[in-house]
């Protein structure tokens, strides 16, 4: 990204922490809803983020587009979004093409161009590639932002998708205009960073495929995580946490084939002498999966919320070094940094609780097959 | 004979107000340094034995006894130092190579003295270890690279063989032969009751110690001395040694003098026979044939016992070790050129093979560049001398680290560099009865014991200050280390930025 703009190094250039505020909400049954809540909600936590980074993401805001994949780009450079461009139309099929609608906000400045792209993968590419769709758009994505200067991917799924910006996000929010998008679930993040990061693609949600994420912490784990994640493809241009944990989650998840429970089961470890309370099998399992993973053990401060195709999912370091509350109303589940942020949209919820550390709270849409997340999931009011 | 031009290297002070002539100094030297003189009513001493380890000063029971440095010297010269001068004149007296032992003691860069450690302010906190679980559990062995699940869509759990060890420290091969019974009886007993591995080296494995089984690595070396399938089956896990860090590239001589009759059924040699170590395996000529070591071993271990593959560390060494990870070896084990040895030639010991920690940040990122760092654990070993060594090695990608000179000083050796001679006082080095008593197992398991769980103290309390509370989180956590001093081609080679950076 060198001389894109800025004086001081730009994200990735240099290790950046942060502290932050998130937030996040799904309606179970599916019904669709703007993001005005989850504006309302950050809003709460202002003091939680510093203006230096906010985001959204939205799941099932594109019905229209829902087997495409959504690809949001920023372009510091009209020749980038050139040589984007013939990229992308060398790899995939353009199906639509646009400027993403924004509003000019005073908090919001020095917006690059943002544009969306609605694709598909292009079949026979694809088949050569010998790849399926998600490796192939992976790759796809990766390669942009390692190696087209002046252009960042930051959003890549199917009928979701990520708005971010340099600034308070409840600005952000509203630059954006997300009042006008519908989704059955929405995350937001605040940022506190401890550099200035001055550059749109470090803020988050960091997105790669479907999967997003918030996170709020600053993991101490990091270098041993990237360098274990590198080696399958991944490229930690960012030097954040978010970033290294998406891909370890996308790794798990996604090429690993594990359950959402069992990846949090990696990330977030149970300490040995609880995986030894437990019973036989169970404890086989716990030990397995921390000794083969061993290298994406997450250790430090952290609290996330995971959006994925159908769900959330919000997840603790195993001591809770940092705060997170869920709560439940009727068919809707909220998670936040501070339980003021959720009553502010929620004032009474039928329920409100703290998770432990290490132990994933995952909600999924009712409508969710048994086993399309792979199965064992748990029901909210089974945790 | 000419002259001697040697002058003896160390004085010997004795004050003779405090000396009560009790003449322990003279019944506990091997070297023969300290007699009675009838005549004078007074303790003497002839210096040029001394090998100054230091067993006449820790016994004697008034303090009257001290060794320095001899201030005898040669015309100064920063090129011909007094150590080369003296070297010519013994090669020139008796036209042989020049034998040494132990670590090499020249002026090497020791790079874990130009790394510091990081620590945990305001954005993220730091962790009590007195408060809150800190984990060092390790284990060792190859990561499985696919989930595979049963029928009812659970995970099959089946590893090939893991070690686990409580803390990421073992007991490096040191052969019975080289050191005493006593001294593997005190790592063994240890070993054991820390949760961890002792090695048997080259020498096989004494009857007595089968009982230490499930804490033992056996050894395959190059000479192949008591190996047989009981002995195979005995450890926890089987190494086999290419190399080692003191003296790459040569094998070994146990002299004749030392196989006793234990040695010798231990090593299944006849008695007083001398036991030579090849310099290469004679079925181990290519990388191909070294895989056809491990399949063997692991066919006669059913495949249920990690393979570890010890090697020294030389220039080439991280394509040597992409190719041990490629060979079905679960572990490599990097020997670096500063570690210990009982006996080496001195210009092998202190010109052959690179620091431990170049040749560690150069394998690991080797292995990680080409995808296969889960396919084998990586062990260090040449000279770990504390728990910040341990922090730094695993910082910099290790699993865990082998100590043997470290554990031998625990034992009481002082490091006087003449084990070759078999004349320890500590009865570490020796095989001679008499010595060899002096060095009490029960004792000796206990100040080892001592030694890692202070060790591991300190580790947890490093650990916690950078914010870690498990020691996997460590691993290849190169931002935790900053070079100190460091030119740019060190630093890049370590993967470590500059401090201030």
């Amino acid at each position: 990204m060198d001389g894109c703009h800025q004086r001081i190094p730009l994200e990735g250039a240099f290790r950046n922490s942060s502290g932050c505020a998130i937030s996040g909400i799904i309606d179970r049954s599916g019904k669709r809803f703007t993001a005005r809540e989850a504006i309302t909600s950050i809003s709460v936590m202002h003091d939680r983020s510093n203006g230096l980074g906010g985001g959204f993401a939205g799941y099932g805001i594109y019905p229209e587009y829902k087997d495409y994949t959504a690809l949001h780009i920023f372009y510091y450079s009209s020749e980038a979004k050139r040589a984007c461009e013939t990229f992308l139309e060398e790899h995939f099929d353009l199906i639509n093409l646009s400027k993403i609608p924004t509003k000019k906000h005073p908090a919001i400045t020095d917006v690059p161009l943002i544009w969306r792209y609605f694709v598909t993968a292009l079949p026979t590419k694809l088949s050569f590639s010998q790849l399926d769709e998600d490796e192939y758009t992976a790759r796809c994505v990766i390669r942009i932002n390692r190696e087209i200067e002046g252009a960042y991917v930051f959003s890549s799924g199917k009928d979701m998708g990520v708005f971010k910006a340099v600034g308070f996000p409840e600005d952000v929010g509203e630059f954006y205009m997300l009042d006008e998008y519908e989704g059955y679930s929405w995350t937001v993040h605040g940022r506190y960073p401890t550099n200035t990061p001055g550059w749109w693609g470090g803020s988050h949600p960091f997105s790669l495929l479907s999967y997003s994420v918030v996170h709020n912490g600053e993991i101490s784990s990091y270098d041993a995580n990237r360098r274990y994640i590198e080696m399958y493809g991944y490229a930690c241009t960012l030097q954040t946490d978010t970033e290294v944990i998406t891909y370890m989650i996308d790794y798990l998840h996604r090429r690993m084939g594990l359950t959402l429970e069992e990846v949090s089961h990696v990330l977030a470890a149970p300490f040995w002498s609880t995986i030894e309370q437990k019973e036989p099998k169970e404890r086989e399992e716990y030990s397995y999966l921390r000794n083969t993973f061993a290298s994406m053990l997450i250790t430090g401060p952290f609290s996330i919320i995971l959006g994925f195709k159908g769900g959330l999912m919000a997840l603790n370091d195993r001591l809770k070094l940092r705060s997170l509350v869920a709560a439940e109303k009727a068919g809707r589940v909220y998670f936040a940094s501070e339980e003021a942020a959720i009553r502010v949209i929620e004032p009474e919820p039928d329920r409100l609780w703290y998770p432990s550390g290490g132990k994933a709270v995952i909600v999924t849409l009712d409508s969710m097959q048994e086993g399309e997340e792979h199965g064992h999931q748990l029901s909210v009011s089974a945790l | 004979m000419g002259i001697n031009y040697l002058y003896p290297p160390f004085e010997i002070i004795r004050n003779q107000d405090r000396c009560i002539a009790c003449r322990v100094c003279e019944r506990q030297c091997a070297n023969l340094v300290h007699h009675y003189d009838e005549d004078k009513k007074r303790m003497t001493a002839d210096e040029s034995l001394c090998v100054n380890c230091h067993r006449c000063v820790s016994l004697c029971p008034t303090r009257a006894l001290k060794i320095v440095k001899t201030d005898h010297t040669f015309k100064e010269n920063a090129n011909w130092k007094t150590e080369v001068i003296e070297d010519i004149y013994r090669q020139a007296q008796s036209g042989g190579v020049l034998l040494a032992s132990m670590g090499t003691p020249k002026e090497y860069p020791v790079y874990w003295d130009k790394m510091l450690i990081n620590a945990s302010q305001v954005t993220n906190p730091s962790i009590d270890p007195l408060r809150e679980p800190m984990e060092t559990r390790t284990y060792l062995g190859k990561k499985s690279a696919k989930i595979t699940r049963d029928g009812e869509g659970r995970i099959i759990t089946s590893t090939t063989g893991q070690l686990k060890l409580d803390i990421p420290i073992m007991f490096s091969a040191m052969s019975y032969g080289s050191i005493s019974y006593n001294a593997h009886k005190s790592l063994a007993m240890a070993a054991s009751e820390l949760g961890t591995f002792y090695n048997t080296g080259e020498g096989g494995l004494h009857k007595d110690f089968y009982q230490y089984g499930k804490n033992t690595i056996v050894q395959v070396a190059s000479g192949r001395f008591g190996v047989h399938p009981e002995y195979l089956n005995a450890g926890a896990a089987i190494e086999i040694k290419m190399g080692q860090g003191a003296k790459p590239g040569i094998g070994g001589h146990l002299p004749g003098s030392k196989i006793g009759e234990d040695i010798s059924a231990t090593r299944m040699i006849p008695l007083h026979a001398d036991a030579i170590s090849p310099a290469p395996h004679h079925d181990i000529y290519s990388i191909e044939d070294l895989r056809q070591l491990v399949y063997a071993l692991k066919e006669a271990t059913r495949y249920t016992k990690p393979v570890i593959v010890k090697v020294a560390a030389v220039h080439n060494i991280s394509a040597i070790a992409s190719g041990i990870a490629r060979s079905g070896a679960d572990i490599i084990a990097i020997d670096g050129f500063r570690g210990g040895t009982g006996a080496a030639p001195a210009r092998i010991r202190d010109n052959v093979g690179i620091p431990i920690e170049l040749a560690l940040a150069s394998v690991d990122q080797r292995l990680r560049q080409e995808g296969i760092r889960g396919n084998v654990s990586l062990v260090v070993g040449g000279s770990i001398r504390s728990s910040s060594d341990v922090i730094k090695a695993i910082a910099l990608g290790a699993d865990a680290v082998y100590i043997a000179t470290s554990a031998l000083v625990a034992l009481g050796c002082h490091l006087c560099r003449t084990c070759h001679s078999g004349k320890c006082n500590w009865g570490i080095a020796t095989q001679n009865p008499e010595l060899v008593k002096r060095l009490n197992p029960e004792v000796g398991s206990q100040h080892l014991v001592n030694l890692l769980t202070a060790w591991n103290h300190e580790i947890k309390e490093m650990m916690g200050g950078m914010g870690i509370n498990s020691i996997e989180a460590l691993k290849g956590n190169r931002l935790m280390l900053r070079g100190i001093a460091l030119h740019e081609t060190e630093l890049k080679i370590l993967g470590i930025a500059h401090a201030g950076q």
